[in-house]
């Protein structure tokens, strides 16, 4: 994985010194909370209902063991002995002191890691698939450049205040784990005709008040061109991206006003007067990054795994974990193993510091002391040996993280809701904990791949829009009210779910749920999975089924 | 019933209320509801308020000061609203977390 240099280096640390002696301005009152909210912010600092929330940027979801010590530590030392994982990959603190932050920063500095561009109308943390570099098929990791882009963006002087936050996503994989089409901008890694590697460039997608799936601008853009492309989006976007109107401002409704024909023809405009520019990356240079993110030295591995395949015949519980959470890898002998951070009756994402030492822990003894984080709020061993992993199970039990519902109901994605977030409009980890503890997993198992996706406001920060069940609580009148959509995708083939129809309160809509499970178990064809049954018999099954025929 | 001052803390974030003010014109902030100043009409409601901007802009100890409404019931303060219901106690996931923890273990 990737390892600062000493630009790097100086870049964190300045940050830290330069952040200390705001707070230490803000405390002694030389600077108003007007003044000061801005520059906090710039350093992922958030003011929320019970206390302060920090997020830490975890660059593509890649994390190494000594890193995820330091966020167990800083959990412990300065929080309150957890930390919750969110679906850009990266980590919240939802206690920390103002006074203490410059110290949480400090410490994140010394293993390479910060909280800057984690808020503000900027360029964010950019995402990847958590199985890069891991998973089978895949065109080339798309963590290289996830971190060239990373460069690129940090303290871009030109994009340091858009119109609006923009993310950016990035797979190698056709299969997509990074729901790269709900991003502002998406790039699918592929071949052309002639075998070279690329990207498919996608832009304008988006959840929150007005959702859209991207659009592709380009079908193929060679790699030189990567950050000349993506300078040439971000201009068009500064220029036209709406600033009168916050609602309106992020690239979506800016390629949906302008057209994407239109959009496609400024970017390409803007493209021709700067392709050859500076932003021309010299192969040596993206060589060099490459070799950041060379494969561990696999060893040469059986196909055959007799430890795991004795285990799983005579383990119901662990052939369970291994169908449900384990991955195929791209090297023999080698697997890819989830772990839930999904337990039943729990806050989806959160992990306790002992939890995160556990994790780290496991990530020295059994995958090269790497770990992932996905925007499905789990956590990712890159590379097992099959073998071990039975081993790997027992340690996993041992910590409580050896939940086997990996792409099952209880997998819920689900933002922090009015439990603790000033913006949100209901709660919605209750409902996923409620939801969790409605089905078990003998019924999860029989209803096969489902993904419920919870949001506490029209930010939409658990991507309802694209669950093939979606919740979105909101105020109405005074009370918790959940609006349910099904349908949506966020996966290759992305759609937005549609609204069922009026909503239903906290105490009905684990109800509704259920209802609209057993419609799908009633009405669904041969080995065929919610998602495909609802495209195949619609909406009025279900609405009949929840609302009844009157 | 009436309104009260809700703010959260400068230095941690934790919630606070505008309380009866101890010496002449020093303005208080505890951090539990039943501590907390009742303001029973708007006028009053809207003065205490002011005093709190003030307070927010002169001493650096609070920030975002605004009113909520507020109820009696068994004899305690509650919030009318479920969001500042919850502000008061702490996140209804985690009940050892927050004030609801405090109250707990006092």
């Amino acid at each position: 994985m990737y390892h600062y240099d000493e630009h790097d280096h100086a870049l964190v640390q300045d940050r830290v010194v330069q952040f200390r002696r705001q707070v230490e301005r803000r405390m002694r009152g030389e600077i108003s909370e007007e003044q000061f909210r801005p520059l906090r912010l710039m350093n992922g600092l958030y003011l929320q209902l019970h206390a302060y929330m920090l997020r830490v940027a975890i660059p593509y979801g890649t994390l190494d063991s000594r890193q995820m010590r330091k966020l167990a530590y800083i959990g412990r030392r300065y929080d309150r002995g957890y930390g919750h994982f969110t679906t850009r990959q990266n980590l919240q603190y939802h206690w920390p002191k103002l006074e203490d932050t410059p110290d949480i920063l400090a410490e994140l500095a010394e293993v390479e890691m910060h909280a800057i561009q984690t808020s503000g109308n900027c360029i964010r943390n950019v995402t990847s698939d958590q199985f890069a570099g891991a998973a089978k098929g895949e065109v080339e990791d798309p963590r290289i450049w996830c971190e060239i882009a990373r460069q690129w963006s940090t303290l871009h002087p030109e994009f340091s205040f858009l119109p609006r936050k923009f993310k950016i996503a990035i797979t190698g994989c056709q299969n997509d784990r990074a729901a790269v089409k709900i991003h502002d901008i998406g790039m699918i890694m592929k071949r052309d005709a002639a075998g070279e590697v690329g990207f498919e460039v996608i832009v304008g997608g988006g959840l929150g008040r007005t959702p859209f799936i991207a659009k592709t601008i380009r079908e193929f853009l060679p790699k030189e061109h990567f950050l000349s492309y993506m300078e040439a989006i971000l201009r068009v976007y500064n220029q036209l991206g709406r600033r009168d109107n916050k609602y309106k401002a992020r690239i979506k409704v800016t390629v949906h006003e302008t057209g994407s024909e239109e959009f496609t023809r400024l970017v390409e405009e803007e493209w021709l007067e700067i392709r050859d520019s500076s932003l021309k990356l010299p192969k040596e240079e993206a060589d060099r990054i490459a070799a950041h993110f060379r494969p561990p030295e696999f060893r040469l591995l059986e196909a055959a795994a007799p430890a795991a395949e004795a285990r799983a015949a005579s383990d119901a519980t662990f052939a369970t974990w291994l169908r449900n959470n384990v991955h195929e890898h791209k090297a023999t002998g080698y697997a890819i193993a989830n772990i839930s951070l999904k337990p039943r009756g729990e806050a989806p994402g959160d992990a306790t510091s002992e939890q995160m030492d556990a994790m780290a822990d496991l990530a020295d003894e059994f995958s090269f002391g790497e770990l992932r984080v996905t925007h499905a709020q789990n956590i990712v061993l890159p590379h097992v040996e099959r073998d071990q992993l039975p081993t790997l199970y027992d340690r996993l039990v041992e910590a409580g993280l050896a939940t086997p519902n990996i792409g099952l109901l209880s997998d819920i994605i689900c933002c922090p809701g009015l439990d603790y977030c000033a913006l949100a409009s209901a709660r919605s980890i209750p409902i996923a904990a409620q939801l969790s503890e409605r089905f078990d997993l003998a019924e999860q198992q029989e209803i096969g791949p489902m993904q419920i996706k919870i949001s506490g406001c029209i930010n939409a920060c658990g991507h309802h829009h694209v669950g093939h069940i979606g919740i979105l609580g909101v105020d109405r009148k005074g009370e918790e009210h959940y609006q349910v959509q099904i349908g949506g995708s966020a996966s290759e083939d992305a759609a937005l779910g549609k609204i069922l129809g009026r909503g239903f309160s906290a105490d009905q809509v684990v109800d509704v749920v259920e209802k609209i499970i057993h419609t799908y178990l009633e009405l669904r064809g041969e080995g065929e999975a919610f998602i495909e049954t609802y495209r195949r018999i619609g909406q009025d099954p279900f609405k009949e089924r929840v609302y009844g025929t009157d | 019933m009436g309104q009260v001052v809700i703010a959260s803390r400068l230095s941690d974030g934790v919630v606070v209320f505008l309380s009866e003010p101890v010496g002449t014109d020093a303005v208080e902030w505890v951090t539990q509801l039943e501590g907390a100043l009742v303001s029973a009409d708007d006028a009053r409601a809207g003065e205490l308020l002011s005093l709190a901007e003030a307070d927010a802009g002169e001493r650096h100890e609070i920030v975002d000061p605004y009113l909520i409404d507020v109820e009696e019931e068994d004899g305690k303060l509650r919030p009318t609203k479920y969001r500042e219901a919850i502000r008061c106690l702490g996140p209804t996931i985690r009940p050892d977390l927050g004030k609801q923890a405090e109250a707990e273990n006092a």
